[in-house]
């Protein structure tokens, strides 16, 4: 695509560049993927020869970020907040409309294919259905050993077969199964072996679209373990995308709540569980069921009214403040900012984390007031 | 509902328990399960579906013959003995000889010409079929893969096709050739009969490319042919076989309203078209002569038909 | 109606009598019969449900959970279901015995069901009125106008905004959440004795999950129905049960009150369950996970079917089926309606 507007000689500048910036080793604790002002909009057309655009869908609308070598950042948010569209976007399967991401300095949105190949040997992906996600006509050998097809550089060719072994072997399956089918295993096997294809590069950060809410309550766990065990093995950075607010706090050491297209709050997993100050986040949390039926007399439950706007047409204003109790005149004309809030600013408490919310104010809403 | 199914098929995965996982804990599988391709299974449910055996059987057959007619009969289909002419009562003792099924017209063997008859319509079902499959698979994978314009004009140019009467397309198409050869007549067939294909295998190709798997090799970088061969072709193509089976039953019956028409196959080529022709016109007379490659005939497409259903039942398991 | 009371052995009352269930499965055994053989989904299920009261049938997939669900329903698939065993108790009349009559009757007036995906469980092509309607005109036998006006009042009663203007749209345009209370409308509608709901907000937002299950809640009280509630998800079981049997392999592991359960688990799978879900409220370490993976239906391993995934297993659980033992306090006093299928359950709850 790309290649076509770019003559041979700026393609092979641009992978050596890419190339370069990759080699560069990153500091643990400092930035490795930096994503700024992230917007993505789907044309909502209509004609059937002569396309006219009528609208867009704002399905991710400026979205900032930054990802921490070796770090997890959880990613929270209900269906339709645009979550599952980041990572598309960060893996550069869907082209972002407008901002970047920076990974290792070097902005991976508008690359040739070519350097793109070279990135996408580092960034890596582990999906959601564990049932769609691997090709039903090929047996995991070649499911894994395809990314060494793609990629000869990275193991020679007598070597794979071993290579793919050792993975199943790592991710907690049996080696002999490499010649097996994927409608032979469960769905907890199915996601390891989706697993071992994103390590087989070595990448560093693997982006991961709610890998465990399609698997039994008793398999989640495994399966979460297992990645806990090879983030600490292989150095890996993750984004852990997920609905399920409870792992993710588990999984996360930071974690970023996202209301339609839009980042509502970030900070670390305490910022955000213990001391959260946007309403959102808080009704959010509230809403969990928590497994623990002493804790349903003794905890405050937000429930929030009506549905989600639709992404085509959001609010004015504050996204939020159509479900919000706390919305005045101020939400619908003036657009909330991701940023510490005014009132905590300076001061040393949890509390003070980016938050996009004229009126933040913290409120535990996850223990029990006895 | 579904969900009943599904528990009990996802449970009657034998794996499943083969797995005591070996996931890490339990150390070594319980026992040996031998790799089992979605392919593999649709193979072993085909071999026990009685459809699929009794029209398989038939079409080897109808195949031996088309390949080696010698094989059956001694008698020339070309062979005229007038001194037969009409001779209109089968010998039905004498089965498999030149008399068994009477003479037509001209005094040839009717069994002889229905037997030599079968190569023609075989031809041009198969090669009308390996045609639409290849021109149509191709358009349809085309513009279901890579979508906006390209998708806007190959879909419109195959309704434009398909908005052609196919039988009557297909003859003012072969009305300007003079020569008509089996060749001739399987590629008219074929220029007009590949809509529907292309149609089947755009839909499949829609529905795949979502595929998490095809993402997933994106998003490594594979190059675009991989993905079409490795991920999308493989998983899309079942519904066009199970089309383009059915449809070969369609294709021979085409050719025989073809050259009963007298625009098919010219009468130098014996084919159970012109033979059907020939014989209706002594209807009143000589029923035999129309009758048995008729006969043949419907066998020959019931046969694909009944491939078609088992094939399908076999490579959708939802349906049964 | 007043006919089949008489024949009764136990004449059926609406409320209050606690002598008699509204619902009582006893010993239920389902199995499938597929190509690679007898899949035994449901084996021996034993529960009672009273009026105004819920029950959570909580399990993974595969358990069995649903499938006894569908048979109560009477809308298993058979083949290839099969009910080799058992008693389906309703108001004390056996279900499994009736007539196809009979039971349609029961079905919707007496039982209704709620299902985990309300789109396609509303017909796309008819708008949400119409169907609400159809209920109201097919038994009740209303006029169009009245069951269009019943309709207004069910979608009122589910809490859906404008009802008035929104009785004539179709299901697609309305929200997951929304549908779902359509769906509980059509449930509801002719005031059922019990409400059997298939993971009813699975497909939901968590915030809209909460508004969804406050309205079931509600509704039950009002209308003191019996609610069986189906779902793997232990955090709305805590939410709403007022008693849970947790399901495995088709059998039934272990029952207890809801809140008795979270504190003391008397079964090794429960507590491998509650141990292996992260905490909202506070950051853990490893979680603990159960190992192995839950059995093939086919090959159901002897003795308890958890004997291979249970840390406790000894050999008689490798060779003896457990029961259901009632479990009882250290001091051997009686703890109401708990049990367990363990032959461990002390070492479980008091260990």
């Amino acid at each position: 695509m790309a290649d076509v507007t770019k003559n041979d000689e700026a393609v092979s500048d641009e992978v050596a560049a890419v190339e370069a910036a990759i080699a560069k080793p990153v500091e643990r604790g400092e930035p490795i993927l930096q994503v700024r002002n992230l917007v993505k909009h789907f044309p909502l057309t209509q004609g059937i020869l002569f396309k006219k655009q009528v609208g867009a869908v704002k399905a991710v609308d400026g979205i900032s970020f930054d990802l921490y070598q070796g770090e997890t950042l959880g990613i929270v948010g209900e269906s339709g907040c645009g979550k599952s569209t980041v990572a598309k976007l960060l893996m550069n399967l869907e082209r972002a409309t407008a901002g970047e991401v920076f990974y290792k300095g070097q902005d991976i949105t508008k690359l040739s294919r070519r350097a793109l190949k070279a990135v996408r040997r580092n960034i890596q992906m582990v999906f959601q259905d564990p049932y769609t996600s691997l090709n039903p006509r090929m047996t995991v050998g070649d499911i894994i050993g395809e990314t060494y097809d793609i990629h000869p550089e990275v193991a020679p060719k007598g070597d794979r077969r071993r290579k793919v072994q050792e993975l199943l072997d790592v991710v907690g399956l049996n080696p002999e199964y490499i010649n097996r089918y994927p409608h032979q295993f469960s769905g907890g096997q199915r996601q390891r072996i989706g697993i071992a294809r994103g390590l087989a590069l070595n990448p560093e950060i693997i982006i991961c679209d709610e890998p465990v809410s399609a698997l039994d309550v008793s398999v989640q766990a495994q399966v979460i373990n297992l990645m806990e065990k090879l983030q600490d093995e292989f150095n890996l950075s993750y984004i852990f995308i997920a609905h399920d607010l409870s792992i993710v706090r588990h999984i996360s050491d930071r974690v970023g709540v996202m209301y339609l297209g839009k980042m509502a709050e970030i900070g670390t997993d305490t910022e955000i569980y213990d001391h959260p100050t946007h309403p959102y986040t808080q009704a959010l949390l509230s809403a969990v069921p928590v497994p623990d039926p002493e804790a349903r007399e003794h905890r405050e439950r937000i429930i929030l009214t009506g549905d989600v706007p639709s992404p085509a047409n959001p609010p004015s204003g504050c996204r939020f403040r159509t479900r919000c109790w706390k919305a005045q005149d101020r939400c619908a004309t003036e657009e909330p900012l991701l940023a510490i809030p005014q009132r905590f600013v300076g001061d040393d408490t949890p509390a003070a984390h980016e938050s996009a919310c004229h009126f933040a104010e913290e409120k535990d809403v996850v223990h029990a007031v006895n | 509902m579904p969900d009943v199914t599904k528990t009990a098929v996802e449970n009657a995965d034998p794996m499943a328990a083969t797995a005591a996982d070996a996931a890490a804990a339990t150390g070594p599988a319980p026992q040996a399960e031998k790799a089992r391709s979605l392919w593999g299974d649709a193979w072993r449910d085909l071999r026990r579906n009685p459809y699929f055996v009794v029209s398989g059987i038939l079409i080897l057959l109808l195949l031996l013959i088309a390949v080696f007619p010698g094989l059956f009969t001694s008698a020339s289909p070309t062979y005229a003995d007038l001194r037969n002419h009409y001779l209109g009562k089968p010998e039905y003792g004498k089965v498999f000889s030149a008399e068994w099924l009477g003479y037509d017209g001209q005094g040839r063997s009717v069994f002889a010409r229905v037997i030599y008859g079968t190569r023609a319509s075989i031809t041009v079902g198969v090669s009308v079929t390996v045609l639409v499959t290849v021109l149509g698979g191709l358009v349809g994978m085309i513009a279901g893969y890579f979508g906006g314009w390209v998708d806007t004009i190959l879909s419109r140019l195959t309704d434009v096709f398909f908005a052609v009467p196919f039988l009557l397309g297909t003859l003012v198409v072969l009305n300007s050739f003079t020569d008509r050869t089996v060749w001739v007549v399987s590629g008219a067939l074929a220029f007009l009969g590949w809509t529907q294909i292309a149609r089947v295998m755009r839909g499949s190709v829609i529905t795949i490319k979502q595929a998490d798997y095809v993402h997933a090799a994106q998003a490594l970088g594979a190059s675009t042919s991989r993905i079409l061969m490795k991920h999308i072709l493989p998983n899309a193509v079942a519904p066009v076989i199970v089309v383009a089976t059915i449809a070969l039953g369609g294709y021979i019956s085409a050719e025989a309203t073809l050259s009963y028409l007298g625009l098919g196959l010219p009468t130098s080529v014996v084919s159970w078209g012109q033979d059907i022709s020939g014989g209706a016109q002594q209807i009143r007379t000589a029923q035999h002569i129309m009758l048995y490659p008729s006969i043949m005939l419907s066998i020959t497409v019931l046969a694909f038909i009944m491939l078609g259903d088992a094939v399908r039942n076999a490579l959708d398991p939802k349906l049964r | 109606m007043t006919i089949i009371d008489k024949n009764a052995d136990v004449p059926a009352p609406r409320t209050g009598d606690a002598a008699t269930p509204l619902l009582e499965v006893r010993d239920l055994h389902v199995e499938f019969h597929t190509r690679d053989g007898v899949a035994k989904a449901v084996n021996g299920v034993n529960y009672t449900v009273s009026a105004g009261e819920t029950l959570a049938v909580l399990g993974e997939s595969g358990s069995g959970k649903s499938v006894t669900a569908q048979a109560i329903m009477g809308i298993l698939d058979m083949p290839p279901g099969k009910i080799p065993h058992g008693e389906i108790l309703f108001q004390g009349r056996d279900m499994l015995k009736m007539s196809n009559e009979e039971r349609r009757k029961i079905r919707g007036r007496k039982i209704a069901m709620i299902f985990q995906d309300a789109l396609s469980s509303l017909n796309p092509v008819l708008t949400v009125g119409y169907q609400l309607g159809e209920m109201f005109r097919v038994h009740q036998g209303l006029s169009k106008k009245e069951a269009k006006a019943k309709a207004i009042e069910m979608m009122d009663r589910v809490r859906i905004p404008a009802a008035r203007e929104r009785v004539n749209d179709y299901p697609h345009q309305f929200s997951g959440g929304m549908r779902q209370r359509i769906m509980i409308a059509m449930a509801l509608a002719l005031e059922p004795e019990l409400i059997i709901a298939d993971e009813p907000t699975t497909a939901l937002d968590v915030t809209v999950q909460a508004q969804v299950m406050d309205l079931l809640a509600d509704l039950q009280r009002e209308y003191n129905m019996g609610l069986i509630l189906i779902t793997h998800d232990l955090g709305v079981v805590a939410d709403v049960a007022d008693k849970i049997a947790v399901m495995y392999a088709g059998r039934i592991v272990e029952t207890a009150p809801v809140h008795e359960i979270y504190k003391r688990p008397a079964h090794p799978y429960t507590k491998g369950l509650l141990e292996s879900i992260p905490r909202l409220d506070q950051k853990g370490q490893e979680l603990y996970a159960i190992k192995g993976l839950p059995p093939n239906l086919l090959r159901i391993p002897t003795g308890c079917a958890f004997n291979p995934r249970c840390e406790m297993a000894q050999d008689i659980c490798r060779t003896e089926v457990p029961t259901l033992h009632r479990v009882t306090e250290q001091d051997g006093s009686e703890l109401p309606g708990r049990g367990s299928a363990c032959h461990f359950w002390k070492e479980t709850i008091h260990g």
